[in-house]
């Protein structure tokens, strides 16, 4: 199973699509580590610089929709040699959200007040989130202040995050 | 209560159910090209899980871009090229004997009613055409298909479309699919299996039901299914005679997966064709769907005929019915690619490829090249095409090009005309 905390990013922004997350040309790259560099290069967002605001962190948290467009599995890769392996929102496009268990990775769906109450309380702090699988919880803690949160994955996705993703979750029972 | 042919398809392919959410399916055929599996075959190595499920069932073709255009692509044909080396898998279509992935896998006989296929390209959903369960998938999906043979999906859902009414001249498969996709939407069938039904479908050859199934996926659809029947058995039969003891054998084999006639469907719609005109798209959605006698005078750089969708003999021989004797406009340039190998050489016999050459085509090997805007055909920015392919996505065929997806014999009629033009006239004359 892969590490679920780390630093959090917030992305203040819905239907943030899979051009946005890994731009087309980088599609003929066959090693993912090629994409590193271009995580959310063409992201449209004030204040958001890919350069300095990506590094060391590993908890995307953003708005609804995430993931639409193109069904490239290379946005959750290209999230992946980033050391971003979960990302929290409203709502997710179904493909990328497949997508990211398939992978091992995770994709928590929690309600838009929320969501909404993460970014009003935390979303300028540096901050710290830890999402246990095991109780479903998140922690998110700021220096002053930690939340506990709950969230809900089916039994069926929580599956193949324990086991690593599809291909470990289906060479191990098939 | 009676069962759809997905539903009887999945029941008879369920590995597993876990934990009640998901079905898995064991796989009949893993289909293979060059663009999604190398990343694929990479991250199996990376896990230390290089093998296949079974080499027989795996089918691979080098055609998106072919011949090789530059390095990157050379190398994904070479990390194909290898993989399939090293796990002895046998059909695999090289350069020389290469085609269209959704035209050649079919022509050698590698798609049967009732079949459970994945692939790593969206338009896998053409092999419905056979009866079959058929669906893109992503690289994650096709890793454990190579690897184990199953693959997950949903409990189907089924969209029943029936085609019926009297199909006029000069209208193909292709203008039905473009109705079906307007009426329904992009997203109309999300989710959803269409079953393809009606009168105009049983009197189909397997080339249209190709085109029908083939832009399923526009529509949203996982997979486009047509039952199988006897033109399915007649099309297969030099594939499978050694395995049935006639022909209608065959067919009641094959007819244990037709859906039966009380099979509860999620959605319904009967589209009457008897007054479809002949149809293009107009913006960057598959939806974008207006009569071409209202798209009459759009000028024209490019008209490309080809791809999975309109690139099989049928396409071609109703192309150069209306092409005979014209010659294509000055400021068009023209591009046919023949989908596979044997369409290519047939076209040849039948005089077909002359007849393109003599009209001022250019006639190019067979390679998905155009259709995804990556050889053999890109547009310049602001340039205009006419194509018998399945996507007008913006930038499809070349960053800042237009694409307008019509059938052979719209976009021949408006290679000649040097804009979108209707070929009903030329189609009643060359009948
Ligand atoms: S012809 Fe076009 S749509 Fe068909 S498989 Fe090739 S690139 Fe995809």
């Amino acid at each position: 199973m892969k590490e679920f905390k780390g630093k959090g990013l917030f992305l203040d922004r819905s239907d943030i699509n899979t051009d946005e997350i890994i731009p087309a040309k980088y599609l003929t790259e066959i090693e993912k580590a090629a994409m590193k560099p271009h995580l959310l290069e063409d992201l449209k967002l004030d204040g958001f610089h890919p350069k300095t605001d990506i590094k060391d962190r590993a908890v995307i948290v953003t708005q609804d929709n995430f993931g639409c467009g193109s069904s490239r599995e290379h946005a959750p890769w290209a999230l992946e040699v980033n050391g971003i392996n979960v990302v929290i929102a409203p709502s997710f496009a179904r493909i990328f959200r497949q997508n990211m268990f398939n992978c091992g990775l995770l994709a928590i769906e929690l309600s838009k007040d929320r969501i909404n109450t993460i970014f009003k309380e935390f979303g300028k702090s540096n901050v710290q989130i830890t999402v246990d699988i095991e109780t479903s919880v998140i922690m998110v803690q700021s220096k002053n202040q930690t939340k506990k949160i709950e969230f809900q994955i089916s039994e069926f996705d929580r599956a193949l995050i324990k086991t690593g993703g599809w291909v470990e979750y289906a060479d191990k029972y098939y | 209560m009676g069962k759809t042919i997905a539903e009887k398809i999945f029941k008879a392919h369920l590995a597993d159910e876990p934990f009640g959410d998901v079905s898995v399916l064991k796989l009949d055929r893993v289909f293979c090209h060059e663009i999604t599996t190398p990343t694929a075959i990479l991250d199996l190595v990376s896990r230390g899980k290089d093998r296949v499920f079974d080499p027989d069932k795996i089918k691979v073709v080098i055609d998106h871009v072919s011949p090789a255009k530059d390095s990157k692509t050379a190398l994904q044909g070479k990390i194909l090229r290898e993989w399939a080396n090293r796990h002895g898998v046998k059909d695999f279509f090289d350069i020389g004997h290469n085609g269209v992935c959704h035209a050649i896998f079919p022509e050698k006989g590698f798609v049967h009613p009732g079949f459970t296929i994945i692939m790593g390209d969206s338009h896998t959903c053409t092999h419905g055409a056979f009866g079959a369960f058929a669906a893109g998938v992503g690289t994650t999906d096709l890793e454990v298909g190579i690897l184990k043979g199953v693959c997950t999906f949903k409990p189907p859902q089924t969209y029943k479309i029936e085609i019926i009414g009297t199909l006029p001249k000069g209208v193909f498969a292709k203008d039905i699919i473009l109705k079906v996709i307007k009426e329904i939407t992009v997203n109309g069938a999300t989710n959803m299996v269409i079953e393809f039904r009606g009168s105009i479908v049983d009197e189909m050859t397997m080339d249209q039901r190709m085109t029908l199934s083939n832009m399923a996926v526009e529509a949203g659809a996982t997979s486009g299914i047509c039952l199988p029947d006897m033109t399915t058995v007649e099309y297969l039969w030099e594939f499978i005679k050694d395995d049935y003891s006639s022909r209608q054998a065959a067919l009641d084999t094959f007819s244990r997966f037709r859906s039966d006639d009380d099979a509860v469907y999620a959605k319904h719609k009967t589209i009457d064709v008897s007054d479809l005109e002949p149809l293009t798209t107009f913006g960057y959605k598959p939806d974008n769907v207006k009569p071409v006698s209202q798209m009459k005078g759009i000028r024209l750089d490019q008209v490309y005929i080809g791809s999975c969708t309109n690139g099989r003999l049928e396409d071609l021989r109703i192309a150069a019915k209306v092409l005979d004797g014209h010659t294509i406009n000055d400021h068009v340039r023209g591009i046919v690619s023949p989908a596979t190998p044997k369409i290519f050489s047939q076209a040849m016999e039948e005089g077909i490829l002359k007849i393109f050459m003599d009209s001022g085509f250019c006639v190019t090997n067979p390679t998905c090249g155009a259709c995804l805007g990556m050889s053999n055909g890109v547009l310049a920015d602001g340039e205009v095409a006419a194509a018998t392919t399945n996507r007008n996505f913006n930038g499809r065929m070349g960053k800042g090009g237009m694409v307008h997806l019509m059938s052979p014999a719209t976009a021949v009629a408006s290679a000649i005309k040097g804009e979108i033009f209707n070929s009903s006239l030329y189609c009643e004359q060359g009948r």
